[in-house]
């Protein structure tokens, strides 16, 4: 079982820049070919400052910069046993390419469900602009699945 | 910018559904570099059968990042206040998604008018991998 003492956690916080490049991988991963989304130009011309982050790129920040694996090792999960649950972002203001963000991560809650068997670790993100204005507020829960001998 | 602003939203209205190509391994390894996660889970299959998995399956931030061109392909992004999933069931390698989505209610958020929508990502069986909503102001 995952200590509950973790509930409050706060994960250090990790600063960084959106880059163009990352912005232009992310588009091909996941299909995107409007021009909007790739060329600085028509980014501009759709009224953007440049290129516009989608609206689940910043998931990435805390991933790169391993507070993912901070957390997992603090709480003792090994990564196999993860599953993404929920996830949900809220928009405050636009987010785009050249910005420095900071996110602010902690642990907000840890409970189980079916005896032990499946564990929730719930992480809250408030993602930041460089004048220290929240532009996004990011939730995600992470299931744990854990073997059965070990269940209560 | 392509997608249109919407100044009459009506509840029941179905938004246009996005047609994905079917998940390839190619997919979940060029998201797994774009997104920054690197869990093994996804792009090492021998890893996935040892952690008792059949095979890699998707990073459910890709059905995620889907529902995001979906939505933003309807309204502009700056329109977009909120946007949530439930991750249901696990995207193998070789699905074929469709994102779907319809408006349910319309609805004050401050000092704007939201529509909120019901969306979905269902795979060509129709079952649901991800279920979810979003907050739309309206233009």
């Amino acid at each position: 079982m995952i200590n509950t003492k973790h509930i409050g956690l706060q994960l250090p916080t990790v600063t960084f820049e959106v880059e163009k490049g990352r912005l232009r991988f992310f588009a091909k991963a996941t299909g995107e070919t409007r021009p909007e989304y790739l060329d600085e130009q028509a980014a501009r011309a759709a009224g953007y400052r440049s290129l516009p982050v989608p609206p689940t790129f910043l998931m990435g920040a805390d991933l790169d910069a391993g507070t993912l694996t901070t957390l997992l090792d603090t709480l003792g999960v090994p990564i196999e046993r993860i599953l993404h649950g929920e996830q949900s972002f809220t928009y405050h203001a636009p987010v785009c390419a050249g910005d420095v963000l900071s996110v602010e991560s902690k642990v907000s809650d840890i409970y189980s469900k079916k005896g032990g068997a499946i564990e929730f670790i719930v992480k809250d993100s408030q993602i930041k602009d460089a004048q220290g204005e929240t532009v996004v507020e990011a939730r995600s829960v992470i299931v744990v699945r854990n073997p059965q001998e070990n269940a209560a | 910018m392509n997608s249109p602003r919407r100044d009459e939203i009506r509840v029941g209205e179905e938004l246009p559904p996005l047609e994905l190509p079917p998940i390839t391994r190619t997919t979940l390894a060029l998201f797994a570099g774009a997104s920054g996660d690197h869990n093994p889970i996804h792009i090492d299959s021998d890893f996935a059968r040892a952690a008792g998995m059949p095979d890699v399956f998707a990073h459910g931030m890709l059905p995620m990042a889907y529902l995001g061109r979906f939505l933003t392909q309807w309204v502009p992004q700056t329109q977009l206040r909120h946007f949530s999933v439930r991750f249901a069931a696990i995207t193998p390698v070789g699905a074929r998604l469709t994102c779907t989505g319809k408006i349910v209610e319309i609805t004050q958020g401050g000092c704007e008018a939201l529509a909120r929508l019901k969306i979905n990502v269902v795979d060509d069986q129709g079952e649901i991998k991800l279920a979810g909503e979003a907050l739309v102001a309206q233009a």
